[in-house]
């Protein structure tokens, strides 16, 4: 006895005969398959009086030889035949394929959709910063019960586990900044003006910047992941049922954590960048540290200083709007959880930039040079 | 099936599980036979999905033997542990269907692993055969499970485990979430595969009316073993407090009510 299915092909009576054998199959319904399309003779009758074994996709095989060529079926067992007519029940037309439209109308769907996903996220920010403007003026009226212990977890992660990154960061971006800078600034016998260069740019710009950029990769990404997952988990709509406002626990303490993170993490950074950048002219340059000191208190205007601390909160409003208003829209499965941190970085990130640049002008425009 | 009836398809000798100080099972015995449908019952915490877990292999027990087709399962390295695997097929508690695949996808996982360079047309053909047996709605293939209903997701994982046509299958409360003729519907099909198929089936659930239905024999999980192995009928008969409680409760003998009387059933 085989336990290879293989089948006989017998003209009986007119009729061809094809007398299956062995195990019917998924183990080997791949050559078999095969098999029988070659066999193209018209009035068929199926025997299955040999097979030893056959599972759902046997009984498919000969449910299918019977709808698409009129087979007849002769000896089928009593379990045999059960199971071809389950499978010949559950025949029906699945649908196994989302429709995908054509080329140029799934351009343009796309771009439409892609517009209308931009317009209503800002629009839904938009609504997002209100709510939370209500939520802080509720909690301002009942300060009793505000979660200050969220707020100071949440100072410890945003604030203070991130120093060494931050400083790090800037101060080898304080480096860069010297080394390049005094690479340019010989050519003009200027070198001295190199302390100007990193002075300025680290304390009104750079500091603050890269600063925001980190938060966003850092907390952003981190708010926008955990909200989403407590989203997914329902715990959110449990909060509500409960009667605790998810703005309120979760958002307002998140956002206000790094809305005073940032303008300290943002000084630290300046001062770190400052530190990189005196110690490359002291090495370098031959710039005595109390030179660089003195320089960098004549020519950095106590301005600079005011812009960064006036940047820095609303930097941080912004990345960690972005990444709790991206996790708070997560719907369906873990995927989105993903899709939705990368959208919360990126849009914290670029909305930092853009209004980076809106500040530079209108700051410019009020004298602070 | 020209194997003896009565042989042991799981069997389990002396399992003991443990995560830190918590004893989960202690000398814990289990057998299951060819072709039968097995219950496994117990109160909440007894360790019911940890003890499936441990026969198909996803939790290391401190103690014990695992024997699954008569092969040990302890301690097998994953390609000798993957022959036994695709004879057999899990239905775990939430569906754990794919999320990034639609339905389709998700049954066709299983097929694709195991058997490779089925033609294409054939492959969806399975898989569509399979989504309708399971009871889901035709448009229900080309879904992600996200957009499924919790029960239709149980479907979706059911045809999944049915993917590879397997001779044993593992269900963790199939029926939970379900409605009471979704639930009707699966036991039917249950035990209609195991009639045509010889499945064997290990069944973990808390709903009475399956155990009534389909299970041939049901074990219960108490003080960290099996206290009590038979019928109902067998169990009903021991003088053991949480037994009693279980099958005599208000639930239980409403569930045992129309059994006597299968045409009353077949009315309502």
């Amino acid at each position: 006895m085989s336990v290879t299915p293989d089948f006989i092909q017998n003209v009986e009576d007119g009729s061809c005969v094809l007398r299956f054998s062995g195990n019917l199959t998924l183990l080997r319904i791949r050559k078999l398959s095969e098999q029988l399309e070659s066999v193209d003779a018209q009035d068929l009758t199926v025997d299955l009086s040999e097979v030893e074994r056959m599972d759902t996709v046997g009984a498919w095989l000969v449910h299918k030889l019977q709808r698409d060529r009129g087979a007849k079926l002769v000896g089928a067992s009593r379990e045999q035949q059960v199971l071809i007519d389950h499978v010949a029940a559950a025949d029906q037309p699945v649908k196994m394929q989302r429709d995908a439209p054509p080329a140029l109308i799934r351009v343009v769907s796309q771009v439409g959709e892609w517009t209308n996903n931009f317009l209503s996220t800002m629009l839904g920010m938009l609504g997002f910063f209100g709510a939370m403007l209500i939520s802080f003026g509720h909690i301002i009226r009942h300060p009793r019960r505000f979660r200050w212990n969220a707020v100071i977890t949440r100072f410890e992660v945003v604030g203070v586990q991130a120093l060494f990154i931050i400083g790090l960061m800037s101060f080898l971006v304080g480096i860069v900044i010297a080394q390049q800078g005094a690479v340019q600034l010989r050519q003009f016998g200027a070198e001295v003006y190199t302390i100007n260069l990193i002075g300025r740019s680290s304390v009104k710009e750079l500091g603050v910047l890269m600063t925001a950029i980190m938060v966003a990769g850092r907390s952003g990404s981190a708010f926008a992941a955990q909200l989403g997952s407590m989203k997914l988990n329902e715990e959110v709509d449990a909060m509500r049922t409960i009667g605790v406002s998810p703005m309120e626990a979760l958002v307002v303490p998140r956002v206000l954590a790094t809305v005073l993170m940032m303008p300290l993490l943002g000084f630290f950074a300046a001062m770190m960048a400052i530190l990189g950048g005196g110690i490359f002219c002291w090495l370098s340059l031959d710039i005595p540290p109390v030179t660089f000191i003195q320089r960098i208190r004549e020519v950095v205007p106590m301005t600079d200083l005011y812009q960064t601390l006036i940047k820095a909160p609303v930097f941080g409003m912004i990345v960690a709007m972005a990444g709790c208003y991206q996790g708070m829209q997560v719907e369906g499965n873990a995927e989105e959880v993903g899709r939705r941190t990368t959208t919360a970085v990126v849009q914290g990130i670029f909305l930092v930039i853009v209004l980076d640049a809106f500040f530079a002008v209108f700051f410019t425009e009020i004298g602070w040079l | 099936m020209s194997e003896d009836p009565k042989q042991a398809i799981i069997e389990v000798r002396g399992l003991k599980n443990a995560f830190g100080d918590q004893v989960v099972h202690d000398g814990l015995d289990l057998e299951v036979c060819r072709g039968e449908i097995f219950g496994v019952v117990g109160g909440s915490g007894t360790g019911k999905s940890v003890l499936m877990r441990s026969i198909i292999g996803l939790q290391t027990p401190v103690e014990g033997e695992v024997h699954v087709f008569g092969e040990p399962m302890i301690g097998r390295d994953e390609e000798e542990a993957k022959h036994v695997r695709r004879r057999w097929g899990v239905l775990f508690q939430g569906g754990a269907l794919f999320s990034t695949l639609t339905v389709a996808e998700n049954v066709q996982v299983p097929i694709k692993e195991f058997y490779t360079g089925i033609d294409p047309e054939l492959m969806n053909e399975i898989a569509a055969y399979k989504i309708a047996m399971s009871g889901l709605p035709v448009d229900a293939g080309a879904k992600f499970p996200s957009e499924l209903s919790g029960g239709m997701r149980k479907r979706a994982g059911i045809a999944r485990a049915l993917a590879l046509d397997p001779e044993l299958l593992f269900l963790d409360e199939p029926t939970a979430g379900l409605d009471p003729i979704g639930a009707a519907a699966f036991d039917q099909l249950i035990l209609e595969l195991r009639d045509a198929l010889g499945l064997t089936v290990f069944l973990i659930t808390h709903d009475l009316d399956t155990l009534y239905a389909i299970c041939d024999r049901i074990a219960v999980l108490a003080d960290r073993k099996v206290v009590a192995v038979g019928t109902i009928e067998e169990l009903l008969a021991l003088d053991h407090e949480w037994i009693q409680e279980y099958f005599n409760g208000p639930r239980g003998r409403a569930a045992a009510k129309p059994e006597p009387e299968p045409e009353a059933k077949a009315d309502a």
